[in-house]
């Protein structure tokens, strides 16, 4: 799996990375850390505590990560979630939810291109 | 800049992810420190300083945000001497106007560019060096200034030394030796009240203390051999006549420099036991200017070579001047001269050339005028020792450290008067080794441990270290204690005991132990995670080798509905209620953990048959009250079944797993036994990073065995 095809799976953008981040390399190996990134899972306990300032917090460190991926789909998601967070506006389970969808999507297609690439 | 010659650029984000990313960018050109929030930010900056030449800001940040380091920053005037760069995914316009009323230099939003980060930070660096140029370049500018009017002052004296006939080192020698007879009479004396702008301006004005001398006939001033007493008289009005000749000038004449040029001129020639021209004033009458510039004129006169005399030796020049033969000074005066005639008689030899010796006085002036602007250069170095102490005690007291000194002969340890109040035991305790005082404090075992390690120290390598807990006040707490042994430094080189302090990190092992528990526990459901759970089984299992355990992995049938038909938020409070009463429902010691979306792995100690302990964790869950209905599935395997470790174990309790959801129905239990037919489990037990994590809502709804 080449990482165009990584991109196309989970919906992001390849072309905008690659004009940012020139280094192949460097994007490969940003990609593969976003499974450890904590914004995600902090974003998931902020929320189930109910603590909705730190939540607002962790939904734009997500939104800002995923634009720097150049993950399109989340970066959009994760932007709407933050400013229905930002304006304390209680209806954004929903949005929640196309968060939810999208990072599991990433993370999927990341785990596969992982491990497509192990296999080698 | 650092030691590599690197400059240093500080990356402020909350997501480790953004400052990598940053620092991957950066770190080929540059220091790369890093701080995860704005108080850490400022904590580095008070640490680092002028080190820093950039800092990179984040604005969306706990703790403290990025709005909060710029308020700091201005507060503190950092924000001239740092540039800052906000890079931020807060695109309102009003939030970027802030930033720069903040004085940010400049902002990138996010997603940033790599060129584009590069290009602005070298930018940034360019203008805040070029700045500093300008900066230097208008010092320097000053200075030149300075030099220019300097010399002309000293061209216009050597004229008029030219004139006389003297040596052109006299002017500057006087200059030099008035200055020095001042500063060391301030370190004697209060009584001039002179400060350290007086003494200059007394030391310039001293280079007009002949001026008079153009109106006397050059052909008696060059006269060789002894004046006649009608000569004599007209030599002596070269006094007053300078005065009257400064006086009549067309200047400021209340400007200080005038005034000290008056008195110079007119008075340099008086004596203190009133023997002097042309007044024949007495004592404190003569200003101290005149006084000053008097004894310099004739040490420096008697000790050069003039048209009608040798040089005489300093030190008999000394003993003429001691003993009155050049008639009487101010006595603190000649104590003066006494104390600073070494350093003086050196600098004169040095000398090459005149300019080049003023020049260097001047150098010397603007630096002292510069740094000592309030006290003369030795007391000013007592308060800087006093305020050294003062720095010190405060800082001891501060930064609640109990420090101390042994020594072995006597026995006997001394604590600073923070710690001993702080421990509640005395200052000095006498023979501690032996002292009930000091074991009820830091127990029995640490003095004998200290003493061993102490004394296997090397020159090299004289620290100890260890962390203690002690009874302080009742109350037991966690301490840092650091010693360094000291030997003589003779021959023998013998331990003659220790100093060290001793600080309070209770607060901060605590919060250590607090990080690894985090490192090892899953965000969401507070319990371990995966890779914490293969640590403690394995403990277990090592602990007791012999004991029966049983492995139970456990999902949420249908786990992927939840979330699609209640929202993810639903979902997420699902899997927190599941873990928590996986927790209750085991003993305290057993292995409870989440190692993947909707699994959880449970690890028990049995005594007795696995089944009713199952059947009783099956039914607890399904009893509680659950945020929406659930129904959960287990798998699990016994190390009587399952002999090989914990990877094979695993293995049995996932396939056991995988019977039960593909066969046996969901919502329920199954047990693996060794002789029944299994397909492989999806899940792998070996570490999560190999691990193809499967969706497992997918796979419970395909509902066949494939």
């Amino acid at each position: 799996m080449t990482l165009q095809e990584c991109y196309a799976l989970f919906g992001g953008s390849y072309e905008d990375v690659s004009s940012r981040l020139p280094r192949e390399r460097m994007i490969e190996k940003f990609m593969l850390r976003f499974l450890d990134d904590a914004s995600f899972s902090q974003l998931q306990k902020n929320l189930l505590e109910k603590d909705m300032e730190e939540a607002f917090r962790a939904s734009h460190t997500l939104k800002g990560v995923a634009a720097n991926l150049g993950f399109a789909s989340l970066t959009k998601s994760a932007s709407e979630l933050t400013e229905l967070l930002r304006s304390q506006n209680p209806d954004y389970s929903d949005a929640y939810d196309a968060v939810c969808r999208d990072y599991e999507q990433v993370r999927q297609a990341i785990e596969s291109y992982k491990a497509a690439a192990g296999g080698q | 800049m650092s030691d590599n010659g690197k400059q240093t650029v500080l990356i402020v984000d909350d997501s480790e992810m953004n400052r990598s990313i940053l620092a991957d960018m950066l770190e080929n050109e540059y220091n790369i420190l890093e701080a995860e929030n704005g108080l850490e930010c400022i904590r580095m900056i008070q640490q680092n300083g002028l080190e820093i030449s950039l800092i990179l800001l984040d604005i969306v940040m706990p703790v403290m945000d990025g709005f909060q380091v710029l308020e700091a920053m201005n507060t503190n005037r950092w924000i001239d001497d740092i540039p800052v760069i906000v890079i931020s995914a807060e695109n309102g316009s009003s939030q970027i106007k802030k930033t720069y009323d903040l004085g940010v230099t400049d902002y990138i939003p996010r997603p940033f560019d790599e060129l584009v980060v590069r290009k602005r930070v070298v930018n940034t660096l360019l203008a805040y060096a070029k700045q500093k140029q300008l900066m230097e370049l208008a010092a320097n500018e000053i200075y030149e200034k300075e030099m220019y009017s300097s010399l002309m002052f000293n061209i216009q004296s050597y004229v008029v030394e030219y004139r006389n006939g003297e040596r052109p080192t006299h002017v500057p020698n006087v200059k030099s030796l008035t200055q020095k007879l001042l500063e060391k009479l301030c370190e004697v004396t209060d009584r001039y009240n002179l400060t350290p702008k007086d003494i200059s301006l007394i030391a310039a004005a001293s280079t007009l203390h002949d001026i008079g001398k153009v109106m006397i006939d050059s052909k008696i001033l060059n006269k060789p051999g002894p004046l006649d007493p009608e000569e004599y008289t007209i030599v002596k009005t070269h006094t007053s006549l300078g005065y009257q000749m400064l006086q009549d000038l067309p200047v400021d004449q209340k400007h200080p420099l005038m005034k000290y040029s008056r008195q110079i001129a007119r008075w340099h020639h008086e004596r203190y036991d009133g023997s002097g021209y042309p007044d024949g004033l007495s004592g404190e009458d003569i200003p101290i200017s005149a006084q000053a510039v008097a004894l310099a004129d004739v040490y420096d006169a008697l000790t050069s070579e003039r048209c009608y005399k040798d040089a005489i030796e300093p030190d008999y020049a000394m003993e003429m001047i001691e003993s009155g033969q050049c008639g009487g000074f101010n006595p603190l005066l000649i104590q003066c001269l006494r104390d600073i005639r070494p350093s003086f008689d050196e600098e004169k030899t040095n000398m090459e050339t005149p300019v080049v010796a003023a020049d260097i006085d001047l150098r010397q002036k603007t630096f002292e005028q510069l740094y000592l602007t309030t006290a003369t250069t030795s007391r000013r170095s007592l308060r800087l020792l006093d305020q050294e102490r003062m720095k010190y005690s405060f800082f001891a007291s501060m930064s609640k450290e109990i420090q101390f000194e042994y020594t072995e002969s006597p026995a006997m340890i001394t604590f600073s008067k923070w710690g001993a109040e702080r421990l509640g035991i005395p200052e000095i305790i006498m023979n501690p080794k032996d002292s009930p005082v000091i074991a009820s404090v830091f127990g029995n075992k640490v003095w004998d441990r200290a003493s061993r390690e102490l004394l296997e120290t090397t020159a090299d390598d004289p620290d100890i270290t260890f962390t203690i807990e002690m009874n302080v006040g009742g109350e037991m707490r966690w301490y840092r204690l650091i010693a360094r042994a000291l030997w003589t430094n003779d021959i023998e080189n013998q331990y003659i005991g220790c100093i060290g302090k001793i600080m309070d990190v209770h607060d901060r092992y605590l919060e250590d132990a607090r990080l690894r528990q985090k490192a090892a526990t899953d965000p969401l459901t507070g319990i371990a995670n995966r890779a914490r759970a293969r640590e403690l089984i394995d403990m277990d299992m090592e602990n007791d080798p012999a004991g029966t355990y049983v492995l139970i992995i456990c999902d949420v049938d249908d786990f992927k509905q939840i979330n699609d038909t209640y929202g993810h938020l639903t979902g997420d409070s699902v899997l927190n209620a599941l873990a928590g009463e996986l927790e209750k429902s085991v003993r305290q010691g057993d292995v409870v953990a989440r190692i993947g979306g909707d699994e959880f792995l449970l690890f028990l100690k049995m005594n007795t048959e696995p089944e009713p302990v199952i059947e009783r964790i099956y039914n607890q869950v399904l009893s509680s009250k659950q945020p929406v209905p659930y129904t959960i599935s287990m798998g699990a395997a016994t190390t009587i079944q399952v002999r090989e470790g914990y990877e094979k174990l695993f293995t049995a309790a996932d396939q056991a797993l995988y019977r039960r959801k593909k066969r046996d129905g969901k919502g329920g239990f199954t047990v693996y036994e060794p002789d029944r037919d299994y397909e492989s489990g999806d899940l792998t037990p070996i570490d999560i990073e190999n691990t193809k994590t499967p969706d497992p809502g997918v796979m419970n709804m395909e509902g066949e065995v494939v």
